[in-house]
């Protein structure tokens, strides 16, 4: 058992869980995930890892709430514990100095791309975070944000806050200043990085997404998070996340993440309504 | 001169019509008096040939004798000596190319019903006995720790041994329940889980401790884990990566591996969906690409899930097809459909990206290759097209690649499997040993169970030998 020891709402649907596990906090690294099972009945699900904390032996998970286990997540509190944490999974993203970074996230994923801007900095990159999200109510960790990066760009949907407008086009009007970008990292929803992989193809940089594939072990057994990059199969849990965005098939990225979207509506009626 | 008697006693089974709609154990067991009738059977060989083909050396006609004898804490006692695992093994051993194979009466097509015998034990400790290692005496403990990695066959067989000498044993097991193949991948109606359980509570009881979520590799290195007190390390993986056909439109919705598709089904309990949170696609159509034991569960797992029509491919004919007889039949009583000399081509999907069909070429055999079975040959033009909506894909596996990732020392074949000494498990890496799938390459149950057992030895040998 694997003890939550703080929550936080950080935005509406978006949630904070500190949990309790010593090894994973000295052994996470940036682009990481963790795969956890809440209870017996409980789906194995595919969560990045926000940051850890090795003197108090815990590691942060954010997410959001949408299918049936993010929704039931959503209802532990402090004290109470989930069945199965496994991990660090996955390749972690590779840190190297390439001079001026850009990292890109939507929604949740501003949580978890901290630690790859974080580490990024440190490396003795120029960090620019481009984070865009609905409205200003879903801005949050603004000041960590600002704190793992040299320059900090948000924008919103509907302009309530930062700048107007989805980040491709910000990152593309970039671009078209003559902003000189050695590397993108994009984590948020697949028609995000397809696009910014889109924008930055015609300019050769090299673009990493980060792929949120249905997985079940997380440990290569199973296939389920088969990706198709470069025209061969590769598995996100193990051969990724990270992919080079110019080579990621999105159409069948996208069909793929979409197998069981009716399976999660019965199962979001079943337990939540 | 006792008379031979050649009437195998039967197996009881669930009728086809009621168990395609559970996932029940299929195969009853046999009564006290059945039982009896079929040890009555065995004649006692001076110089018994059945143990010779058992990987792990069981007394067959001692436990046997013990049954005609009424006595059976004496065959429970007979069994695990060699066996920490006899429920299992009684239920999905191949005894039909291994110990039964080599009863005098297999000539005479009776081979007298070893593994059935073997499961009436098992289930009678069930019945009668707790399951505990009280019975064994244990040697003074050794003050050694070893770490096995993977609580699969092997691993629990080479943990069950070393406990039993009085070593320290902590399994770390990469999922959130131990058990490995037996629990992701055998269904329930083949191997019932509270089974499984009971023997894992067996090697538990033991001394054994098992460490779940702990992903060799990943949270912790084999140098870790020498530098962290263990003296000696055992791998037991198994076989991690599904192979696929790589052929067009493999990843299309609908296309599952079959350890995809167990593992749904088995080890998240997909049948239990929406109550359990794991889904899982059925499809009126289901195509199971392949000829093991794998395709016949995959198969009869589509079945009981609704599935309207299922059917097995395979590119070869039904004599050259590796699944057990006893599964084939079972398969053909629960209505599977069979089409033999078939190989897919293609997977054809719509604009969503959802499989419809699989294009498929007609094969006829050549001469036998490699594995010794006849190699199958495209017949050209012979295309044409299969409706269907999911297809499993059951060739097997290759080896896990998170260990290589993870350690320079260990060497690898070309296949990826680890290398280690056939009778001793020994790696080339000193205070390590592999064995199962992970070092042979897809294999069974029982076979890796023997490796275990192997490197159970070798491992003490060597923990005794040095300070």
């Amino acid at each position: 058992m694997y003890k939550i020891i703080l929550k936080q709402k950080l935005a509406p649907k978006i949630h904070l869980l500190k949990i309790k596990e010593p090894i994973l906090a000295k052994k996470s690294q940036p682009g990481q995930f963790v795969v956890l099972k809440i209870d017996e009945e409980g789906e194995r699900i595919p969560l990045n890892i926000a940051d850890w904390d090795e003197n108090e032996g815990s590691i942060d998970v954010v997410f959001f709430e949408k299918g049936a286990t993010t929704l039931k997540l959503a209802l532990l509190n402090e004290g109470d514990s989930i069945v199965s944490l496994a991990g660090p999974l996955g390749l972690p993203t590779q840190i190297e100095k390439f001079g001026h970074v850009v990292c890109i996230a939507a929604g949740v994923a501003a949580g978890f791309i901290i630690p790859i801007a974080k580490a990024m900095k440190q490396k003795g990159n120029k960090v620019t975070s481009l984070i865009w999200q609905k409205n200003k109510k879903m801005v949050f960790w603004e000041n960590r944000l600002a704190g793992a990066s040299d320059r900090l760009i948000i924008a919103t949907e509907d302009g309530s806050y930062g700048q107007k407008g989805p980040a491709p086009m910000i990152l593309k009007k970039m671009l078209e200043n003559g902003d000189t970008i050695d590397r993108i990292n994009v984590m948020g929803p697949g028609p995000m990085l397809k696009a910014c992989s889109d924008i930055t193809s015609p300019y050769g940089i090299k673009t990493i997404v980060s792929l949120h594939s249905i997985m079940i072990d997380g440990i290569g057994m199973c296939g389920s998070c088969r990706v198709s990059v470069g025209g061969k199969t590769k598995f996100a849990c193990v051969d990724g996340p990270d992919f080079d965005g110019h080579q990621v098939d999105w159409k069948l990225f996208s069909a793929r993440n979409n197998i069981y979207k009716n399976e999660e509506k019965i199962a979001v009626e079943q337990h939540f309504s | 001169m006792e008379k031979i008697n050649l009437n195998r006693v039967p197996m009881p089974k669930q009728k086809p019509k009621t168990r395609i709609k559970n996932f029940d154990e299929v195969a009853l067991g046999y009564n006290s008096q059945q039982s009896k009738n079929e040890a009555d059977r065995c004649i006692q060989c001076p110089n018994p040939t059945c143990i010779e083909g058992c990987p792990v050396e069981i007394n067959i006609p001692g436990f046997i004798k013990a049954i005609k004898d009424d006595d059976m804490p004496e065959a429970l006692k007979i069994l695990k000596e060699k066996n920490s695992l006899p429920g299992i093994c009684g239920r999905v051993c191949p005894q039909e190319v291994q110990c039964e194979e080599k009863c005098v009466f297999s000539k005479k097509g009776a081979p007298i019903a070893i593994g059935r015998l073997e499961r009436y034990v098992a289930d009678w400790e069930q019945e009668h006995l707790k399951s505990s290692g009280q019975s064994f005496i244990k040697l003074k403990p050794t003050g050694k720790r070893v770490a096995v990695v993977g609580a699969g066959p092997a691993g629990l067989t080479v943990s069950a041994d070393l406990a039993k000498l009085g070593h320290q044993v902590t399994i770390f097991e990469a999922l959130h329940t131990p058990g490995g193949v037996l629990t992701y991948g055998i269904p329930n109606f083949r191997l019932p889980k509270n089974i499984v359980n009971s023997e894992i509570d067996y090697v538990k009881s033991l001394g054994v401790q098992i460490e779940l979520d702990s992903v060799v590799g990943k949270k912790m290195t084999i140098d870790e884990l020498l530098d962290n007190n263990f003296q000696a390390v055992f791998l037991g993986v198994g076989a991690g990566l599904p192979m696929f056909l790589n052929i067009p439109g493999e990843n299309l919705n609908g296309v599952y591996s079959a350890n995809e598709f167990l593992t749904r089904a088995n080890l998240m309990k997909a049948y239990k969906f929406p109550d359990y949170y794991t889904p899982i696609k059925i499809g009126k159509r289901i195509a199971v690409i392949g000829g093991g034991n794998v395709a016949m569960d995959s198969a009869r797992t589509a079945i009981r899930l609704g599935s309207d029509e299922v059917s097995i491919v395979y590119r070869r004919s039904e004599v050259e097809m590796p699944a057990r007889q006893e599964e084939i039949e079972n398969a053909k009583e629960e209505g599977i459909k069979f089409r033999f000399l078939t190989n897919p081509k293609k997977f054809l999907g719509d604009e969503k990206y959802w499989l419809k069909g699989m294009e498929c070429n007609k094969m006829k055999l050549g001469k036998p290759d490699k594995s010794g079975r006849r190699r199958p040959i495209t017949i050209s033009d012979s295309e044409f097209i299969m409706h269907v909506d999911i297809a499993v894909v059951a060739l097997g596996t290759t080896p896990n690649p998170l260990i290589a990732a993870s350690d320079k020392d260990l060497e690898f074949t070309k296949k990826g499997t680890i290398i280690a000494d056939e009778k001793t498990g020994k790696t080339t890496k000193p205070g390590v040993w592999a064995g199962g799938d992970i070092a042979s390459g897809s294999a069974t149950v029982i076979s890796a169970m023997g490796a275990g057992q192997r490197a159970a030895k070798s491992i003490h040998d060597y923990l005794m030998s040095s300070d």
